[in-house]
């Protein structure tokens, strides 16, 4: 029986209150970039094992500052160490910033609905990352590379403001290194020397190869940036129910009952964050204006 | 010749050209090859051409004072560069820098200007073709300039 408030007894499992934040150990520090670090983190006490799918976020507790929703950016398939990548933007992420290994971070989730792979299963896949989006992109690589065989071609485009904001460089090259994967990177600007692909992100779909009539892509990054992207992939050919991408609202609860981070009939936290591009088009390019 | 013709005529920015200008840009072009680091032209010098990029990759760069070049982008096969030969006063705003070895087809824009002036209908395809690539352009350093990765404020 569950003595602890933080579990719930559900169909005879012990699992996390989606209310209450778990402990969780820092068991390592990365440094990705200046303004970005990932943490690997353990849990602590009766809960062994960290299970979720790729796209899905926890709500994140500094102890004493603050709560707020990242994505996972690790491999579902490693569920004892849970990672997440992000990057120090304001009060919450600085805190986290600051956190050294051994501290403990308090942790409520997985919530949201995950990027869809099953519908991918028998077409090209496309990945088009704008730069911390990649990290919640990243377990869907993963999965998608663990079952290979199932899929078409797999691209991955990627976009960042600078080549010392390129993310990931080890899962990078390995990446590039591998003959069942496409890899193109492009900067927003980089100091001439740079051997690279500068230019946004949208400038790498006209040539990538896939095929756009049976390609499912699913984009991350700014809003702005998915938008650009979505045109641009649709322009080549790919259909916008096929085209899914994550969306970000300030969140309190993530469990679809306090409305903060409702967008026009959605709550982001429970119908998405990962949404087709054919539900949200209307809704995103109302935002903007 | 028959060789520059053929790409000419397969490369998309060519396009549905008549027989008879087609054949007239192919008597401006030649094959160029550039060694990495070494530059197609630079900023402030006269505009007298335009490049198809065969294989090779080139950086388009601007001089910041004090500061070693900014890469404002690259351009890769298939690509178009420049069309500072067709617009007064016809000089290079921009550095171009091969990034790597780069094959090209170079086009004679001074020639073509004035074949441009003396018929009207060649002039407004070239001009239609170009706008076409001006704008694709536009479009990406609109999302560059809005610096979406950067921090929202
Ligand atoms: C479902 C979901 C998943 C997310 N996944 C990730 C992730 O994997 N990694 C990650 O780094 N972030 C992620 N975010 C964004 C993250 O939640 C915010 O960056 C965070 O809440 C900011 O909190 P703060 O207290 O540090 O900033 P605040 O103090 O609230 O904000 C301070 C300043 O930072 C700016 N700011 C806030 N958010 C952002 C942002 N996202 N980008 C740039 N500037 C910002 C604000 O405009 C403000 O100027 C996700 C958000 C959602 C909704
Ligand atoms: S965060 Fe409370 S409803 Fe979504």
């Amino acid at each position: 029986m569950a003595t602890d408030p933080k579990l719930q007894t559900i169909k005879g499992e012990y699992k996390q209150n989606p209310m209450i934040p778990w402990p969780f150990q820092i068991l390592r520090v990365k440094r990705e970039t200046e303004d970005t670090f990932t943490l690997e983190l353990q849990p602590t006490g009766d809960l062994q094992e960290f299970q979720f799918q790729p796209g899905q976020f926890n709500m994140l507790y500094v102890y004493g500052v603050g709560e707020i929703p990242i994505s996972i950016s690790g491999d579902p398939l490693n569920p004892r160490i849970l990672v997440h990548t992000t990057r120090a933007v304001g009060i919450v992420t600085k805190a986290m910033d600051k956190l050294p290994r051994g501290e403990i971070i308090g942790v409520r989730g997985p919530f949201g609905k995950p990027w869809p792979i099953e519908k991918a299963i028998g077409q090209d896949v496309v990945f088009v990352a704008g730069g911390i989006g990649l990290a919640p992109l990243r377990p869907a690589l993963y999965d998608v590379l663990a079952q290979r065989e199932k899929f078409g071609k797999v691209v991955l485009l990627y976009g960042t403001r600078t080549p010392a904001d390129v993310l990931f460089r080890q899962d990078l090259e390995h990446w590039r290194s591998r003959f069942d994967l496409e890899v193109y990177i492009t900067v927003d600007r980089a100091m001439s020397g740079w051997k690279g692909n500068v230019g946004v992100v949208t400038t790498l779909i006209p040539r990538a190869p896939f095929d756009p009539r049976h390609t499912v892509a699913y984009v991350c990054g700014p809003e702005v940036m998915m938008r650009f992207t979505a045109t641009e992939l649709i322009k080549r050919g790919v259909e916008a129910h096929n085209i899914y991408v994550s969306l970000e609202r300030n969140m309190k609860c993530a469990i679809g009952l306090c409305g903060h981070c409702q967008f026009g009939p959605f709550f982001v936290c429970k119908d998405g964050p990962v949404f087709s591009y054919s539900t949200v088009k209307d809704l995103l390019v109302k935002w903007e204006l | 010749m028959e060789d520059l013709k053929r790409i000419l005529v397969e490369h998309p920015f060519f396009k549905d050209l008549h027989q008879e200008y087609l054949e007239l840009i192919v008597g401006c072009a030649s094959n160029v090859r550039f060694d990495a680091g070494q530059k197609l032209f630079t900023e402030g010098t006269e505009a007298n051409e335009f490049y198809l990029i065969r294989v090779g990759k080139v950086a388009i760069e601007l001089k910041v004072p004090g500061q070693r070049e900014i890469i404002i982008q690259t351009l890769q096969e298939g690509d178009i560069i420049g069309w500072s030969w067709l617009m007064p006063p016809y000089v290079w705003h921009f550095d171009a820098r091969a990034v790597e070895l780069t094959r090209a087809i170079a086009l004679d824009g001074k020639c073509l200007r004035t074949k441009c002036e003396l018929d009207k209908n060649l002039g407004y395809e070239l001009l239609k073709r170009f706008s076409s690539v001006m704008v694709q352009q536009f479009e990406a350093t609109r999302l560059q300039l809005l610096d979406v990765y950067g921090n929202r404020s």
